[in-house]
């Protein structure tokens, strides 16, 4: 199957790309693997890179250097909703270990993996700047905090129903934390 | 009466739209600076005005704003660093999604004085929400005719864009966010020369956190003798600061340096409201993971006898001895129930996982230092292993790129020295 972006995601990228100086057009690589991680599944299968390259007149090699160094891209399949949970300091001492228990049970895979109906992963993550509102995690763009068991359950259960994949570029409820 | 100078208007509904900032006086600072200053005399403004980084490092930003080359025909930019990755700190995502226009005003009134007619606002990739937030503010903010071509009728022109990172603490570096924001791996670059010479693209180049700019704003409305009049000492203005942890009301909270206790900041309703569940205080990571750690005692006062206050010198008083610092203000705060040794288990974790592996002492020593601490917590650690620990975090310190190698021993040697105990506990 031939990789490409369609015509919305395509204007997209060419806004972005528009924004740097001539001979700069590198500096839109991050946002375009962002661009293409959402409108592909929520991961970077190699074409899909070979496609950015391309897009910006770079190396395969430059975008394979990139996509590998940052966490939020993912370079294997991953479930319809990423749960990124934060196990770092603030959300350890205020139980994120316990969430992650509970999400595990719950889902009957570990963190790291993928239910079988490809449905859910979870990620362990570092901090998410989220840490006055803890324990926390992220699905999507969006951020779920001061997280309990029972919240935790709710959200899964809603997730589960609305069946759609989430992306970074989702809308945001922004009252979630407040 | 407390002073708040850039959360003043957190209680007004709907700030994050231009006609409600405006009608709080919003956009007076740009209008001011553009209409009314010279570059030159905004930068001395900021000088008079003590203003020090809000990023972690706390260097007086006019000095750094005067260390900018001007060579002709080159262009200059602006970087705001909202990569905020610093465990425990989240101040600047709450100005951004709350304040937008706060952190574009600032924007603009910066880029004036630098002289820059494009800025940029590196955003960690996990806070992508925040991205449309900050984008329908600079569209209103241009429709108002605040950026763009000819400002207020000026010959000065200023485009700012939003750009994601992708999920890497290291790129909050500020080489190391240059190199992102062109499109490649975060690792940070070798110093000299420093961006203020060759940084994006290899031209001039400012990188001030979110709070910084934003800071900028009273400056220009109040002048820099006014500021520096708030606050105490070298610690002028006010800083935001993000707790955490244990205590009853976490959140974001603007206190005016010097003149707030370390005690009456856990204690008090206005800020902490008392360590939670009516425990005892155990410890506390006064400005964000990187800073030592402090027991009670010395948290709360300095070696003299002193109550420590909330500013850069009197977190600092003491040395790495009995000592600590404010760095992004990333105020966590632990109870009687935790063994130090976990804690600084997630530390050492973070740091592997975020070390850029450039430079051998920080991405094998932060490694090492990582399986230790997790050997002691399972309860598979030896006697020995202190030491060890101990040992390796001399070996990263001052041997580094980056100071990342620094931030990631810093947190392993105040454990040890201060808690010694609790890792002795872990290991039979
Ligand atoms: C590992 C590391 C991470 C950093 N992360 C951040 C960050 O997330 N935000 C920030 O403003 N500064 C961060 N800094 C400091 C920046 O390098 C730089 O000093 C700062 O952006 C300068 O702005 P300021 O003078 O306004 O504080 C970090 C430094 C290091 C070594
Ligand atoms: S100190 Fe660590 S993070 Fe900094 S350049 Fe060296 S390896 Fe990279
Ligand atoms: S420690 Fe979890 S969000 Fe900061």
């Amino acid at each position: 199957m031939e990789v490409k972006f369609d015509e919305a995601a395509l204007k997209t990228a060419n806004k972005i790309i528009s924004r740097y100086p001539e001979g700069k057009k590198k500096s839109a690589l991050l946002p375009l693997l962002h661009l293409a991680q959402a409108e592909f599944d929520g991961w970077l299968d190699v074409p899909v890179m070979d496609y950015i390259a391309t897009l910006l007149a770079i190396k395969a090699i430059e975008v394979y250097e990139v996509a590998s160094f940052y966490s939020m891209f993912n370079l294997k399949p991953v479930g319809k909703c990423v749960i990124e949970v934060c196990h770092t300091s603030s959300c350890w001492l205020r139980g994120a270990e316990e969430i992650i228990q509970h999400l595990e049970n719950k889902l009957h895979i570990k963190a790291g993996e993928t239910t079988a109906d490809g449905k859910f992963t979870i990620k362990r993550v570092e901090c998410l700047g989220s840490c006055g509102t803890a324990p926390m995690f992220q699905v999507g763009a969006q951020y779920y905090e001061n997280l309990t068991t029972e919240k935790v359950d709710t959200i899964i259960e809603n997730l589960d129903k609305s069946g759609k994949r989430t992306t970074y570029f989702d809308e945001v409820s922004l009252t979630a934390h407040k | 009466m407390s002073t708040k100078l850039l959360l003043k208007n957190d209680h007004v509904a709907n700030i994050n739209k231009l006609e409600v900032y405006k009608q709080h006086g919003g956009y007076a600072s740009a209008e001011k600076a553009i209409k009314t200053m010279t570059s030159d005399a905004l930068v001395d403004e900021v000088k008079k005005s003590g203003l020090r980084g809000r990023g972690g490092a706390g260097f007086p930003t006019g000095m750094k704003w005067s260390f900018l080359a001007k060579p002709a025909g080159v262009p200059r930019y602006l970087v705001c660093n909202a990569d905020e990755s610093e465990p425990g700190t989240f101040k600047d995502r709450y100005l951004m999604e709350r304040h937008p226009h706060l952190l574009i005003e600032g924007m603009i009134c910066s880029s004036f004085a630098l002289g820059a007619n494009t800025g940029f606002i590196y955003i960690r990739g996990e806070y992508f929400y925040i991205v449309p937030i900050l984008e329908k503010a600079i569209e209103e903010a241009k429709a108002a005719g605040y950026l763009g071509n000819n400002i207020l009728g000026t010959d000065y022109n200023l485009e700012l864009h939003v750009q994601v990172g992708g999920g890497a603490y290291i790129c909050g570096e500020e080489t190391a966010l240059l190199e992102s924001l062109e499109g490649k791996r975060g690792n940070p670059r070798m110093k000299p020369p420093f961006p203020a010479v060759a940084g994006l693209y290899g031209c001039p180049t400012v990188v001030n956190n979110v709070e910084t700019i934003a800071a900028v704003v009273p400056i220009v409305a109040m002048g820099g003798d006014e500021y520096a009049k708030i606050g105490v000492g070298k610690s002028t203005g006010t800083k935001l600061i993000s707790a955490s942890g244990h205590i009853n009301k976490p959140g974001v909270y603007e206190i005016e340096l010097g003149k707030v206790s370390v005690e009456e900041f856990i204690n008090s309703e206005e800020y902490c409201g008392g360590v939670w569940k009516g425990r005892k205080l155990k410890a506390v990571v006064a400005g964000g993971s990187s800073v030592p750690i402090l027991p009670t005692n010395l948290i709360l006062q300095t070696s003299d006898g002193n109550p420590r206050m909330m500013s850069y010198e009197s977190l600092g008083e003491g040395g790495f001895i009995s000592g600590t610092m404010m760095g992004s203000g990333g105020f966590i705060v632990m109870d009687e129930t935790v063994n130090i040794a976990e804690n600084l288990y997630t530390f050492n974790r973070f740091y592997h996982h975020e070390s850029c592996g450039q430079c051998s002492p920080c991405r094998e020593g932060t490694g090492w230092m990582e399986k230790i601490t997790h050997s002691i917590i399972s309860g598979h650690g030896k006697p020995s292993d202190i030491d060890l620990l101990w040992d390796l975090q001399t070996k990263i310190d001052g041997k580094t790129i980056c100071p990342l190698g620094e931030a990631a021993a810093w947190p392993v040697a105040s454990a040890v020295r201060h808690f010694r105990a609790d890792f002795e506990k872990l290991i039979h």
